[in-house]
C-alpha cells in the first residue's frame, strides 16, 4: 500500500552518470523473486566494491558515511530500460525516498511514484551545481520539498522544479491508484457493454 | 458535416480506448484489450489481489506465458530449472492462472514461447488494440498498429483487478524512412541507425509511428523488429499502421476474427492509419540508401555505428560516460570492430528469434561451419517458431554447422535462466540490450542483426554480411 511522501532532508549519494539502466539497478538474476521485499542487497550489485577498497574505486553505496543516506543524485535518463518494478523495490528498500536527475526514463518513473519514491528532474545547470556542491560536501544535508517543490542544501543550494500534477497528488496523499480504478467500476462495465471499440477477448 | 481534424494512428487508438478522460490534470482511464503475463513481473501482482481479495476482471482478456526465466538448454525432455528461486516463480504463475481462470502457455506447452512472439503467432495481437505486459518490449505489438506498451508490477495488478490503467497521454514522434533498404541491411540494422540518431532518451515521453516506403516493404517479423527496439529510443511504444502484409499474417491465425466478423474487422482496421495532415509532435526522417549493417560498441543500445566504421572517440562526444563503456567492452576510440575475435554468438530474443530471421541466418550458415572458439546459440521465439524451423531443415543447417538448437525462451538476451556469457567474453547478440552484464557479469554484448551474426559466427570475428556472395542475403530483407 502507497504511502504519504513527506519533505525529507537527509544526506544524499552521488552517483554522476547518465543513462543508468535498470539491469545496474538490479541486475536480471535477482529477478526470480515472488516479493518484493529484501531487494536492497541486490540494488546496483555489479557495481558494488568491498567497503575497504580504496576511496577512489569505491563504489559510492559503499561509502560506509552513506548510512541513512535517503537520496540519490544521478544524471540524465535515470532507469532507462526494463518495466522492472523491483528497480524502485530496491531502491526504497535501501533506504532511498527520492531520486534527483536531469531526466527519467518513463516506466520508471511511474513505477517510482507508485511506491512512494518521488523522482525530481532539476534543470541541467542546477544538477551541475548540486553535483558540485556534493563532491566539495559528501555529508551536506540535503532537503526535498514536494510541499513548496524545491530542493536546498542548507543555503548554498536552491532550486524549484515541477511535477505532474497528478504523480504529487498521489504522492502527496498516498492515492491508491487501485482504489481509484476499482472506483470506475461502472464506467468500466459501461464502456465493456458499448463492445464497439475493438475485438480481442478469447472466442 | 464538420470536417474532423485528421488525427494520427495513436490518437485514435488512444481515443478509443477512453473510459473516463482525466480532469484537472489526473490522467485518462484507458481500457485495455490484451493483458500478457509473464513469470518474472507478475507474482507481487497476484499478491495485490490476493490481499484485497479481489478477483481478475477480464481472464479472457489475459494470457500467460513463461519465457524469462525458464531454461532452454535440453531439446525434447523435461528441463531443469535453474534453481529453486526460478522453480517457486514458475510455479507461481502456474497456481496464479489456475486460481484466476488465466489461460497460460506452460513449460511442455506447444504454444508456450516469448511473450511478444506468441501474442501475435496466436492472432491475439490485432490492429487498433491496446495491448500491456510487466516487459518494456511490449512495444513489439505495435508492429500491427496496436498501441502497446509496458508497465511495471503495480500497473499489472491494476489491469489484472480493473482491466483498465491511469495513463497521461503521451506525444507522438513519426519517423518516415524513405526508399529502399541496401542489401545485406536489415529491419534490425534501421532500428538500431535510429535509435543511435535519437539517442536512448530521444524518444522519452513520446509514442513512435515509424512510416515510409521503407517501413511498408518490410514483413511481419522485419516490423515487429523495429517496433520491439522503441523502447531502447526512449519511446514506450511504436506502431506502424496496419495494411495488406499485416492482414495476410493475421488472416487463419487462431485468435483472430474468422468469417464475416474477419470482414468487418478488415474494414475497421483499414480506418486506423493517420490521416493526411494529422500533426506529430515531432518528426525525423531517414533516407534508408544511406543505412549500412549496424553494430554497437558500447553500453547502450544508441551506441552504434556501420558495422565498418572507426569507434567513435569520447572527446568528441560528452566524454566520462562514453569512456567508461570503451573501457568496459575492451574497446579503443578508432579501432574498427571487423575482425575483432567473437566467442559467443546468440542469435534469438524477441527482437530477432522469428522464422524469418531463423531463415536469414540459414541462408548464411548453410553448408558453414562455425568458427573454432566460437560458440552459437540459436534460440527460437516460440515452441511454434522451433516445430517449424525443424520442419523446414532450419534446425539442421544450424546443428550441422555445429551450433546448439535449443528449446524457446528469452535465454542469453536477460542471463536470468541458466544461459549466460562469461565476463570479458564478446557476444554477438541478435537481441536488445548491451547494458552492461546484461547477458552475464562482465560479459560485453555487441547488437546486431541475424545476418550479420550468422556471417560473424562462421569467422568467428565480426564481419560484414556484404562481404559474403549477394545472393545469400538479397532474398532475404528480413
Ligand atoms: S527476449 Fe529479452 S527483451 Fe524479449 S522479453 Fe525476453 S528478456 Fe525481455
Amino acid at each position: 500500500m502507497m504511502h504519504a511522501f513527506t519533505d525529507c532532508t537527509a544526506r544524499a549519494v552521488l552517483l554522476p552518470r547518465d543513462d543508468v539502466d535498470t539491469d545496474q539497478i538490479i541486475p536480471a538474476r535477482f529477478l526470480t523473486t515472488t516479493v518484493r521485499s529484501g531487494l536492497g542487497r541486490a540494488l546496483f550489485a555489479d557495481w558494488r566494491t568491498l567497503p575497504d577498497a580504496p576511496a577512489e574505486s569505491r563504489f559510492a553505496l559503499d561509502d560506509p558515511g552513506v548510512q541513512g543516506a535517503q537520496i540519490l543524485v544521478a544524471g540524465r535518463n535515470f532507469g532507462c530500460g526494463s518495466s522492472r518494478e523491483h528497480a524502485p523495490w530496491a531502491l526504497t528498500d535501501w533506504g532511498f525516498r527520492v531520486v534527483i536527475g536531469a531526466s527519467f526514463a518513463d516506466i520508471f518513473r511511474n513505477n517510482a511514484h507508485k511506491n512512494g519514491l518521488l523522482t525530481v528532474a532539476l534543470h541541467e545547470e542546477g544538477l551541475a551545481t548540486l553535483h558540485r556542491l556534493l563532491r566539495e560536501t559528501p555529508r551536506a544535508a540535503v532537503t526535498v520539498s514536494l510541499r513548496e517543490q524545491y530542493v536546498t542544501v542548507g543555503a548554498r543550494f536552491r532550486a524549484n522544479f515541477t511535477i505532474d500534477p497528478f504523480a504529487r497528488r498521489c504522492l502527496f496523499d498516498g492515492v491508491d491508484e487501485l482504489g481509484y480504478l476499482l472506483a470506475r467500476a461502472p464506467a468500466i462495465a459501461a464502456f465493456e457493454a458499448r463492445g464497439a471499440w475493438t475485438t480481442g477477448a478469447a472466442a | 458535416m464538420s470536417t474532423a481534424r485528421p488525427r494520427t494512428m495513436f490518437e485514435k487508438v488512444w481515443e478509443a480506448h477512453v473510459v473516463e478522460r482525466g480532469t484537472s490534470g489526473a490522467p485518462d482511464v484507458l481500457y485495455v484489450d490484451l493483458h500478457l503475463v509473464h513469470e518474472v513481473t507478475s507474482p507481487q501482482a497476484f499478491t495485490l489481489l490476493a490481499e484485497r481479495g479481489l478477483p481478475v476482471r477480464r481472464p479472457d482478456r489475459t494470457l500467460a506465458t513463461m519465457d524469462h526465466s525458464t531454461p532452454t538448454w535440453i531439446s525434447g525432455t523435461p528441463m531443469p530449472v535453474i534453481d529453486g528461486a526460478a522453480a517457486t516463480q514458475l510455479g507461481a504463475l502456474e497456481a496464479n492462472c489456475a486460481r484466476h481462470n488465466i489461460p497460460l502457455h506452460g513449460m511442455g506447452d506447444a504454444q508456450r514461447g516469448i511473450v511478444h512472439v506468441i501474442g501475435p503467432e496466436l492472432g491475439r495481437t490485432q490492429p487498433g488494440m491496446t495491448i500491456v505486459c510487466g516487459d518494456s518490449h511490449t512495444s513489439t505489438h505495435g508492429a500491427f498498429g496496436a498501441l502497446a506498451f509496458g508497465i511495471g508490477t503495480s500497473e499489472v495488478g491494476h489491469v489484472l483487478a480493473t482491466q483498465c490503467l491511469l495513463q497521461q497521454r503521451p506525444r507522438t514522434m513519426a519517423v518516415t524512412v524513405n526508399g529502399a533498404l541496401p542489401a545485406g541491411v536489415t529491419a534490425k540494422d534501421l532500428i538500431l541507425a535510429i535509435i543511435a540518431r535519437i539517442g536512448v532518451a530521444g524518444g522519452t515521453g513520446h509514442v513512435i509511428e515509424y512510416r515510409g516506403e521503407a517501413i511498408r516493404a518490410l514483413d511481419m517479423a522485419g516490423r515487429m523488429t523495429v517496433c520491439n527496439m522503441s523502447i531502447e529510443g526512449g519511446a514506450r511504444a511504436g506502431m506502424i499502421a496496419p495494411d495488406e502484409t499485416t492482414f495476410a499474417y493475421l488472416v487463419g491465425r487462431p485468435g483472430a476474427p474468422q468469417g464475416a466478423a474477419w470482414e468487418a474487422a478488415v474494414a475497421s482496421w483499414r480506418t486506423l492509419p493517420s490521416d493526411a495532415g494529422a500533426r506529430f509532435d515531432r518528426e525525423i526522417v531517414i533516407e534508408a540508401e544511406t543505412l549500412a549493417p549496424m553494430i554497437t560498441w558500447g553500453t547502450t543500445p544508441a551506441m552504434g555505428i556501420p558495422i565498418d566504421a572507426p569507434i567513435p572517440d569520447p572527446t568528441a562526444t560528452d566524454g566520462a560516460q562514453h569512456a567508461r563503456a570503451i573501457a568496459y567492452m575492451g574497446l579503443t576510440p578508432g579501432q574498427r570492430l571487423l575482425g575483432q575475435r567473437v566467442q559467443t554468438v546468440f542469435i534469438g530474443s524477441c527482437t530477432n528469434s522469428r522464422m524469418e530471421d531463423l531463415r536469414a541466418a540459414a541462408t548464411v550458415l548453410r553448408g558453414q561451419r562455425v568458427a573454432s572458439g566460437t560458440r552459437l546459440l540459436v534460440v527460437p521465439g516460440s515452441q511454434q517458431v522451433k516445430v517449424a524451423a525443424e520442419r523446414e531443415g532450419l534446425a539442421d543447417v544450424f546443428r550441422a554447422a555445429g551450433a546448439e538448437w535449443r528449446e524457446s525462451g528469452c535465454s542469453m538476451c536477460i542471463a536470468m535462466n541458466g544461459d549466460r556469457g562469461a565476463a570479458g567474453e564478446y557476444i554477438v547478440s541478435t537481441s536488445n540490450r548491451n547494458f552492461e552484464g546484461r547477458q552475464g557479469k562482465g560479459a560485453r554484448t555487441l547488437l546486431a542483426s541475424p545476418l550479420t551474426a550468422a556471417a560473424t559466427a562462421v569467422a568467428g570475428v565480426i564481419t560484414d554480411p556484404r562481404s559474403l556472395t549477394p545472393s545469400t542475403f538479397t532474398a532475404h530483407a528480413a
